[in-house]
């Protein structure tokens, strides 16, 4: 039986769905069976973060309300064999599914797929509530902001009050620099504020910018931090312990490189 | 440079303490905020005990969540119109 994860933050534009699909992708690539699923209805995103935006015949809503087969909606990537895509619907609003047919759906999803990955839409009202209805688990994601951290206050008490307890954090976009200035809230300060367990932490990095114009999950990535802090975050969720990685900015042998006129 | 010039300037530690503190205190009006029926239910109930003991006017009793820098009180104004005989034990 497979695992439902929801992906989950409150705040909009703090990294769900870049979390989601290095997440899929991250499991996938350790062999793993994953299913992605985007409940952002009319506003369908996790298709371009992995680059799968042309293949979509059939959605989430389709499956839903039985326009067609659960089998029929899944779109497979080619790049990773065990990662497949279920889109949300883009013309149709949050109202489309309830909380029922989401907990029926990920309840079919469980019996063919090891992991499945939800990615939730902002806000806390119906999308969020069909998102978090079938889940074993949730990961809340936020930055190191006021408002980020304020609502995902917010949402780990609804998780909590939903009977998903125990949600784990994942802080992104942290600028190391700015920490050290005292600019910046650590990881520290923010998991004194919100008291939950860490999965993991991302730096700020512009190569975010970069993998997802190609559609190209960073994950996958094997030279870069950002794919190293999010394949981290991959192994913690398969139970392994990873001690999180340094935040400076670059190694020593990089800045010497550097000096010597190298990139 | 701009760092160690930015940190001279900056002994209270920087603005990530401002934000802390700020935060702090959000959460805690967050966190007590109440449904207004479970403030319903908890009113009710106030009402039924000290009723046992005194007569109240319960159309003017007022029962708010109060929170006024780091604490948060419930406060509950109930006006007492007279006091039962109550048997002695």
């Amino acid at each position: 039986m497979g695992e439902v994860i929801v992906i989950t933050s409150g705040k909009g534009g703090v990294g769900k769905t870049t979390t989601a699909a290095n997440l899929g992708a991250g499991l996938a690539y350790l062999g793993k069976k994953v299913a992605l699923v985007d409940t952002d209805i009319g506003l369908r995103n996790l298709d371009m973060a992995l680059g799968l935006e042309n293949r979509i015949v059939f959605d989430i809503v389709d499956v839903t309300s039985g326009n067609c087969r659960l089998r029929q909606a899944l779109i497979k990537d080619k790049r990773l064999d065990g990662l497949h895509l279920l889109p949300a619907a883009q013309t149709k609003d949050k109202t489309a599914v309830s909380p029922e047919q989401m907990q029926a759906l990920c309840d079919d999803l469980r019996k063919e797929f090891e992991y499945i990955i939800i990615d939730c839409p902002a806000g806390i009202e119906q999308g969020f509530r069909n998102a978090i209805a079938g889940a074993d688990k949730a990961i809340v994601i936020t930055t190191p902001e006021v408002s980020a951290v304020r609502d995902a206050d917010r949402i780990i008490g609804l998780l909590e009050a939903a009977e998903l307890r125990e949600p784990t954090l994942i802080i992104n976009r942290i600028r190391p620099k700015m920490v050290r200035q005292g600019d910046m809230m650590s990881i520290e300060d923010i998991i004194d504020i919100l008291a939950i367990d860490l999965l993991g932490v991302i730096p700020e990095d512009e190569m975010i910018v970069i993998t997802t114009n190609r559609g190209e999950p960073v994950v996958l990535d094997q030279g870069s931090r950002l794919g190293q802090s999010y394949r981290n975050i991959v192994r913690r969720v398969l139970g392994e312990d990873v001690p999180l990685m340094s935040l400076d900015e670059e190694g020593f042998f990089s800045k010497i490189r550097k000096m010597f006129g190298r990139k | 440079m701009l760092e160690f010039i930015a940190r001279l300037f900056n002994r209270d530690g920087g603005s990530k303490n401002v934000a802390k503190e700020r935060l702090r205190l959000v959460l805690v009006h967050d966190r007590a905020s109440i449904s207004p029926q479970l403030l319903d239910t908890l009113k009710g109930e106030i009402i039924q005990v000290i009723s046992k003991y005194m007569e109240i006017d319960e159309s003017a009793l007022e029962v708010n969540l109060d929170s006024s820098g780091n604490t948060v009180a419930l406060v509950a104004n109930i006006p007492v119109k007279g006091m039962r005989r109550v048997a002695e034990a």
